[in-house]
């Protein structure tokens, strides 16, 4: 009796505590909603492909709250997307949900759905590895699906360090057989492997310092756990995709330069557990002329070369014949872009670039315009060409599959 | 707060000239720099005075709204909030953290910066789609701020070290007698080959700077007003930059200050970026 008397206080006072905590701190309560519309102007080349037009729209709420004392922080940011022609992508998500306890400035524990990233370059993100990509939404790899995780940051003079728990693996998304871009052969959304004995609950572990001395920006991550990367097999009625996923183990480092207007970066790994071990980087420039024209626009230019050493043999294993390693466009390549920002009151800006490559010479090119309309809104123009993709080339299924998107954003 | 010795008002000049004497950089052109001559002493003294009334102030933190209008006179409106840990010695700058509210497209965009004398500042932008931290070029001192008359470097203003001076006289400017001081930068990339200052006699504040453009022509006005008493450290809390040359001006707004919020150097690491919010 006395025990249950004792636990009842307890609750009143944590309950009352909370509330106390809750009334005092800040919420912060705002939302993204925007409306889309894809247009490709070839037909598909597959059957049951989207034509030409593909509407759609999302809502991505963002509801914080922080303590007054800044101590303890909320964040749900839940995500969802509702398309026109392709039921993958109609999909949600938790983009970001979890609570974190900040020290006093010196370390921090965040427990939830988080999103993190890594790396320095622009044309890939070659070492980000701790999120999902959210493939269904562009093939430009930025969207990423919230991960389940405990991360525990310390920030000292001496850098940045940061320790990952992962459980609750996220499986890639991929266009539907209705969806474009995609391979000749559909993803099938049923037939995932995962090579880890407790399969989606298995623990991925993961660690990063991070610090800068002078002019350089570094950072040395490892990753040991399911690829976020599939590799692909056939099914047995080889009619479908099956993704695969292996456990691996990743080293890479990662390193920005910053001198006058020059920004130099590289990324590199070594990843082993998908056929032969291997490495694989990608480095180069950033260079910004400011203020042409007499204005007040500035202008980027950037130069990349991408190289990835991974296997590219089949294998047959009991599920089938697969790759020995994900399918990668950036084995030998080489990105050229231009970053043209106004400076105006409306933030317009555009970006423009091609990665080329070295090898076949296949070309995929992107447009990117951008513009704040008033207070609240946001207009965004993209375009994504493939242009001279060979039999030989991954890109090949998709050689048909140029699109032009617009996009209106109203922010709450 | 211990006064520095008094030979150390003199000594940065000095070494200054010799510096420059030897670089034969393009600075060393300017009439301040050409020696020590009584009225670059005394603008530099103007400039201690109102540095040392700074001095102590520990951290600071502030929201902020910009109101940028154009020649139409329409306006658009930028809010967010400042932090600033105090410089460690007179070798560096102060470090400052600008987290941006509004407008909504860029909430949670934060600027972390490590102003430097001389050197270019270490700064870093976090962009929140991503959750990427960038190191970024601060050579573009004379770039506009988020579309704003001010520029990047105007934010820096008051660190003594980054120019020389030059003493022109007094004058009345809002009932108050100022001293009146050229100053001529010494750090790279400023979009300015001169400045003017109105600092007042009274609390050692300024009131009011002009900025001249590359080719010599007055190109912005800045009116700082407004000024608040937070146990000796004053604060100005309207600064009214108005560009001469295209009639547009933009009008920064602070509430009012917190001191010693208890922020250390931990808070201005690049690490930090990442949980803000």
């Amino acid at each position: 009796m006395a025990m249950k008397y004792r636990a009842a206080i307890y609750t009143l006072a944590l309950v009352a505590s909370i509330n106390t905590a809750a009334s005092a701190g800040e919420w912060d309560f705002g939302a993204e909603v925007a409306g889309e519309v894809r247009y490709f102007p070839n037909d598909g080349l597959f059957a049951g492909q989207l034509d030409h037009w593909q509407p759609s729209f999302t809502v991505q709420p963002d509801i914080r709250w922080e303590s007054e004392d800044r101590k303890h922080q909320f964040v749900l940011t839940p995500f969802v997307r509702v398309d026109g022609r392709d039921g993958e992508r109609t999909h949600l998500d938790l983009r970001e949900a979890f609570y974190r306890y900040n020290s006093d400035s010196d370390w921090s524990l965040t427990v939830g759905a988080v999103k993190v990233f890594w790396g320095r370059t622009e044309s890939r993100h070659l070492v980000d590895i701790i999120n999902q990509t959210d493939a269904v939404e562009d093939v430009d790899e930025e969207d990423r699906l919230g991960q389940p995780m405990a991360q525990l940051t310390v920030i000292k003079d001496w850098g940045t360090l940061d320790l990952f728990v992962m459980s609750g693996f996220r499986t890639r998304t991929f266009p539907s057989v209705d969806g474009r871009p995609r391979f000749e052969l559909p993803v099938d959304p049923e037939g995932e492997i995962i090579l880890r004995d407790d399969n989606r609950g298995a623990i991925d572990l993961a660690g990063r310092y991070s610090h800068y001395i002078g002019a350089w920006d570094f950072g040395v991550s490892v990753f040991h756990g399911t690829s976020r990367e599939p590799r692909f097999a056939i099914a047995a009625d080889g009619q479908n995709l099956l993704t695969v996923y292996d456990k691996i183990t990743q080293g890479s480092i990662d390193l920005q330069y910053t001198k006058d207007a020059w920004l130099w970066k590289l990324e590199a790994l070594v990843r082993e557990g998908q056929g032969d071990t291997f490495a694989a980087a990608v480095g180069g420039f950033e260079y910004t002329l400011y203020q042409i024209f007499g204005g007040n626009a500035d202008l980027g230019l950037l130069l990349e070369y991408q190289y990835d050493g991974r296997d590219t043999n089949f294998v047959l294993e009991e599920f089938g014949p697969a790759l020995a390693a994900p399918v990668t466009f950036a084995d030998n390549d080489v990105f050229a872009g231009a970053r043209l920002a106004l400076n105006d009151i409306q933030n317009t800006s555009f970006l423009a670039g091609g990665t080329v490559d070295t090898d076949d010479q296949f070309i995929g090119m992107f447009m990117e315009a951008q513009r704040r309309l008033g207070e609240n809104w946001t207009a965004e123009l993209e375009a994504r060409f493939f242009l001279n993709a060979e039999p030989s080339n991954a890109a090949f299924p998709v050689r048909d599959d140029d699109f032009i998107t617009a996009r209106l954003t109203r922010y709450f | 707060m211990l006064l520095r010795p008094s030979f150390h008002k003199t000594i940065p000049i000095s070494l200054l000239s010799a510096a420059l004497a030897m670089t034969g950089s393009a600075v060393s052109q300017t009439p301040a720099a050409q020696g020590d001559t009584p009225e670059a002493q005394k603008g530099y003294e103007v400039a201690l005075r109102n540095d040392k009334s700074d001095e102590g102030f520990g951290d600071s933190r502030v929201t902020a709204r910009m109101v940028l209008t154009n020649r139409a006179g329409q306006e658009t409106t930028r809010n967010f909030s400042f932090s600033t840990l105090e410089k460690e010695n007179d070798e560096v700058g102060d470090k400052s953290l600008i987290v941006f509210e509004s407008p909504r497209d860029v909430e949670g965009t934060a600027l972390l910066s490590h102003a430097k004398i001389l050197d270019p500042d270490d700064q870093w932008l976090f962009l929140p789609a991503l959750k990427r931290v960038k190191r970024i070029s601060s050579s573009n001192k004379s770039g506009s701020f988020v579309g704003s008359e001010f520029a990047f470097e105007d934010f820096t203003i008051t660190e003594l070290n980054k120019y020389t001076y030059n003493y022109v006289g007094e004058e009345e400017h809002d009932g108050v007698m100022n001293d009146v001081v050229e100053r001529f930068p010494r750090y790279e990339n400023s979009g300015y080959t001169k400045q003017k200052s109105w600092t007042d006699q009274e609390i050692y504040q300024a009131r009011k700077v002009e900025f001249y453009d590359r080719k010599g022509g007055l190109f912005k006005t800045l009116y700082l007003s407004d000024y608040r008493d937070y146990d000796g450290i004053w604060r100005a809390h309207t600064l009214k930059m108005v560009n001469a040359q295209t009639g547009k001006e933009t009008v920064l707004a602070y509430d009012d200050f917190e001191f010693k919020t208890g922020l250390d150097s931990n808070d201005f690491e690049q690490g930090i970026l990442t949980r803000l919010r």
